[in-house]
């Protein structure tokens, strides 16, 4: 499917993180969007509320982050793509129905401008603090998907991808942003709506009486088809644990076969859904891993090691989940260690150390947030690790 | 032989029966007094949704042969909120529990009011929290026995039609699980009506808040009813507390004009575009829905 | 070659949108890399603020400002607060109006503009931070006037668009001469590669 040209401001635009993110949801055909304030993410709620009326979409500013996250839900099984945007505080209070977005595998869209925290933190400075809250921040089993963007134009692009994936795979996409690349402007290019790929959920269209709306659907991915509210196939669609019908059944087999679909649709179309980007992986004595704002810094510093005629490559983390565990393991085969470049105090570096699974040395460049890490600390620890 | 068929099977979800509820509990009759009301209403049942969060009366949502949501706990009506926008064709009804939409929903209860959201709130209203074993809530009367409150209740409970009116809903009333058919024709009132119509059912709760403050069976509850409820379409909503074992004043209180969410969004914009903006969901607002 | 510009007043100066209108021109319309960040703060209005623009030929990898090249200030409090952080041959652009100077080192460069008031006279203050961007442009020519030209329109009001076009070329205009005017024998035009401060 090509985009709905309403929705899309072809042209070279100077924008910040924020506001190409919200464009990137409107050329993915967004058309409902709850919301609730919260810096440093705000902006992406502004430019949607004052794009979306001549668009046909429908912005509301809900009462909090509790109820932003539930309209989102309500609004995609009303048949309209949905997003949500919030930073840190707002991402915990919509823990609780991001899992039910997962269990009842709804479409949608939550990105998260990642502030420093804990609590309030640091509301107007960067971090990248929430990376495992996102994979595991709801309770119970399951399996998400998270896009981290490193510019503006990546904002844009990587908003209609996280759309994209999570109308293919029902499931929610986390577009995990943080503030330097949310409030840095730069150019974007939106190209013309006929050159945007997008996606749109497979939907039911078969007898009434024949409509389960949770039936394993394996030429479609493991992922069953959908009908929207007033479809009139009158399903029904529970968090509790569920049979094929939809309808609650309290037993462990059942709850074996919900959950380990629910899983297996991601993990096993990683090959669809991950994305990195390498450089000079293949003489590498130390690779580099890093995503979002920190990946261009630590380019920077990959540059000074390598003037200094260490053998230094970079792999980029776009898709931070499901993690990249399959490529990784390859690649420590080869190198002798790795860095983890991350504005937090050690999280995505704990996934990587299980995948590397002692096969080279790992090493993490931590940063508690406000700023991003300076380059020359980023060297010394590459040096450290080429030893 | 034919086969015997529940009347009301093209509304109920009959391959789910037998349903959790138990013996005398109140929330059965108020399901029944939804899906007459439904049928009285005259809504094509695949343009309805419902929307449950969690509890006993959470529950409903699955018993319905409708499109229906089993949402998360307090979160009913902003789902409702945005199904309802994502699609203004549909009509959509909450129907839940008073813990569920009062206390831990409660900030979404008064916003959607305010907004005027077109959606329709069921409130079943028992006085505790069932599922879990017989918790005081937002609702419980002073002094009321509950697990959480083994001496008596002493917070003050909410009035919700003084609630309900106060944050702007444009149709409120409330009955007794003893009122099915005054309860049917306000359920059909509400769904008829457009803007945040809300509906309270006071219903009996005989296995935990009864048993517990040595009430009787559900039976006993009806009788309470009959006895201490006194009609009154004209009640000032200030003064329609519920103490216990006290008088019950029920009727249908508010019935109001009010631009709904989507009036008021369809008008601004209008006005700052004009012709270049078009009505959202302006189908569903000629047919009068 | 990377430059690094702070643009800085107080808040309602339109100093963050001088950052915009700079970098756009540059990203947009001159080909080159510009990244544009902005000090956030709880204050609206009122305090020191200020943007910082990294303009380079190659893809902006550090987003943020290690030791800016040109400081261009509005106020005196902003001039006090970011003069410490510029190069030593770096260049100081002011609103002679607004900042007094006193011991600024002899290797920066000083150019003053009376923007605010030359503003005023166009009828509108609010217009002293596009005066001073033509006075910007003229004086570093880091960014082209014709793609502040072409930056412009979209980026302010469309009934002011005239006037603030007025005000950038009255900006402009002052800075080439101010430049012809300029006593020391230094090239003007701001050699980067020689006070490269990229972060290491």
């Amino acid at each position: 499917m090509k985009a709905d040209p309403r929705g899309v401001k072809t042209g070279a635009h100077y924008l910040d993180g924020d506001h190409a993110c919200a464009e990137g949801a409107l050329a993915a055909g967004c058309r409902f969007f709850a919301g609730y304030p919260i810096t440093p993410s705000t902006e992406v709620a502004e430019r949607i509320a004052s794009r979306f009326p001549l668009v046909g979409g429908v912005f509301i500013q809900m009462e909090d982050e509790l109820a932003s996250i539930a309209a989102v839900l309500g609004g995609s099984w009303g048949g309209k793509k949905s997003m949500t945007v919030t930073s840190g505080p707002g991402f915990s209070l919509m823990m609780e129905n991001i899992g039910l977005g997962v269990m009842t595998e709804t479409p949608c869209v939550v990105v998260n401008v990642q502030r420093g925290g804990p609590s309030t933190g640091l509301p107007t400075l960067p971090g990248q603090q929430d990376m495992m809250q996102a994979r595991w921040g709801s309770h119970g089993d399951y399996e998400i998907i998270a896009i981290v963007p490193n510019s503006p134009q990546e904002c844009f692009d990587l908003t209609i991808q996280a759309f994209n994936l999570s109308e293919k795979y029902r499931v929610p996409v986390l577009v995990m942003m943080d503030e330097c690349v949310g409030h840095m402007t730069e150019k974007v290019v939106i190209p013309p709506a006929e050159e945007i790929e997008v996606f749109n959920r497979k939907l039911y269209d078969g007898p009434k009486d024949q409509y389960l709306p949770y039936e394993v659907d394996n030429t479609n991915g493991r992922v069953p088809l959908m009908a929207h509210a007033g479809d009139g196939y009158r399903f029904h669609v529970t968090g509790l644990t569920h049979d094929e019908k939809g309808y609650p059944v309290m037993n462990a087999e059942v709850q074996q076969e919900c959950v380990s679909r629910l899983i297996d649709k991601i993990n096993k179309n990683t090959d669809d859904i991950i994305q990195y980007e390498e450089e000079q992986i293949t003489n590498a004595d130390v690779v580099v891993v890093t995503y979002g704002i920190s990946s261009r810094v630590s380019m920077r510093a990959i540059r000074l090691a390598r003037e200094q005629g260490l053998n230094v490559g970079l792999f980029r983390l776009i898709t931070a989940w499901p993690f990249p565990e399959k490529r990784i393991k390859q690649i420590a085969k080869k190198v002798k260690a790795f860095v983890m470049v991350e504005l937090n105090l050690g999280q995505m570096v704990y996934e990587l150390e299980r995948c590397i699974a002692g096969k080279a040395k790992v090493k993490l460049a931590p940063h508690a947030g406000g700023w991003v890490h300076n380059p020359t600390d980023i060297l010394k620890i590459i040096k450290e690790a080429a030893k | 032989m034919t086969e015997a068929t529940h009347p009301m099977e093209n509304i109920l979800r009959m391959d789910r029966m037998p349903h959790i509820w138990c013996p005398g509990c109140g929330i059965g009759t108020a399901v029944t007094a939804f899906a007459m009301a439904l049928e009285k209403a005259e809504i094509p049942l695949d343009n309805i949704a419902v929307v449950s969060g969690i509890g006993c009366t959470g529950r409903v949502a699955g018993y319905m042969k409708l499109d229906s949501f089993h949402t998360t706990h307090g979160r009913a009506i902003p789902f409702a909120t945005g199904l309802k926008l994502a699609n203004p064709e549909l009509t959509v009804i909450v129907f839940s529990g008073d813990g569920d939409l009062i206390a831990i929903g409660g900030n979404h209860f008064i916003h959607a009011a305010r907004r005027n959201v077109d959606i329709n709130v069921f409130c079943l209203n028992n006085f505790n929290y069932a599922m879990t074993g017989g918790q005081s809530g937002p609702t419980t009367p002073e002094p009321a026995i509950t697990t959480t409150s083994p001496y008596g209740a002493f917070e003050h409970p909410f009035s919700l039609p003084f609630l309900a009116e106060g944050s702007g809903a444009v149709y409120v009333s409330r009955w007794t699980a003893l009122h099915i058919r005054r309860l049917t024709n306000s359920m059909t009132e509400a769904l008829q009506k457009r803007g945040f119509s809300f509906v309270e059912i006071i219903a009996p709760c005989p296995t935990l808040y009864s048993r517990r403050n040595r009430l009787g069976d559900g039976l006993e509850e009806l009788k309470y009813y009959h006895d201490q409820i006194v009609i009154d379409h004209e009640a000032d909503t200030r003064e329609l507390g519920i103490g216990f074992r006290d008088q019950i004043v029920v009727g249908n209180f508010v019935d109001r004009e009010r631009p709904t969410f989507m009036d008021a969004l369809n008008t601004r914009f209008t006005e700052v575009f004009g012709k270049k903006y078009e009505p959202y969901g302006k189908v569903a607002h000629e047919n009068g829905n | 070659m990377r430059t690094e510009i702070r643009f800085s007043g107080f808040g309602g100066q339109g100093i963050i949108l001088s950052g915009i209108l700079a970098g756009k021109a540059a990203a947009l319309f001159d080909n080159k890399h510009a990244t544009m960040t902005q000090s956030f703060g709880p204050e609206a209005r009122g305090s020191a603020c200020s943007a910082q623009l990294v303009v380079s030929d190659e893809p902006v990898l550090y987003p943020y400002l290690s030791q800016p090249e040109i400081l261009v200030s509005m106020s005196q409090d902003a001039c006090e607060k970011f003069l410490p952080e510029l190069a030593k041959a770096g260049t100081l652009l002011v609103d002679e109006d607004l900042v007094k100077l006193s011991s600024v080192k002899r290797t920066i460069k000083k150019f003053a503009i009376p923007a605010t008031r030359f503003a005023e006279e166009l009828g509108n203050r609010i217009l002293g931070n596009l005066v001073m961007l033509g006075f910007f442009s003229a004086v570093t020519e880091i960014v082209s006037p014709e793609s502040f030209k072409k930056a412009i329109p979209g980026s302010v009001p469309e009934r002011f668009l005239e006037l603030n076009l007025k005000a950038f070329e009255k900006g402009y205009d002052y800075g080439a001469e101010t430049k012809i005017k300029t006593p020391n024998k230094q090239k003007t035009k701001i050699k980067t590669d020689t006070v490269l401060t990229e972060p290491i």
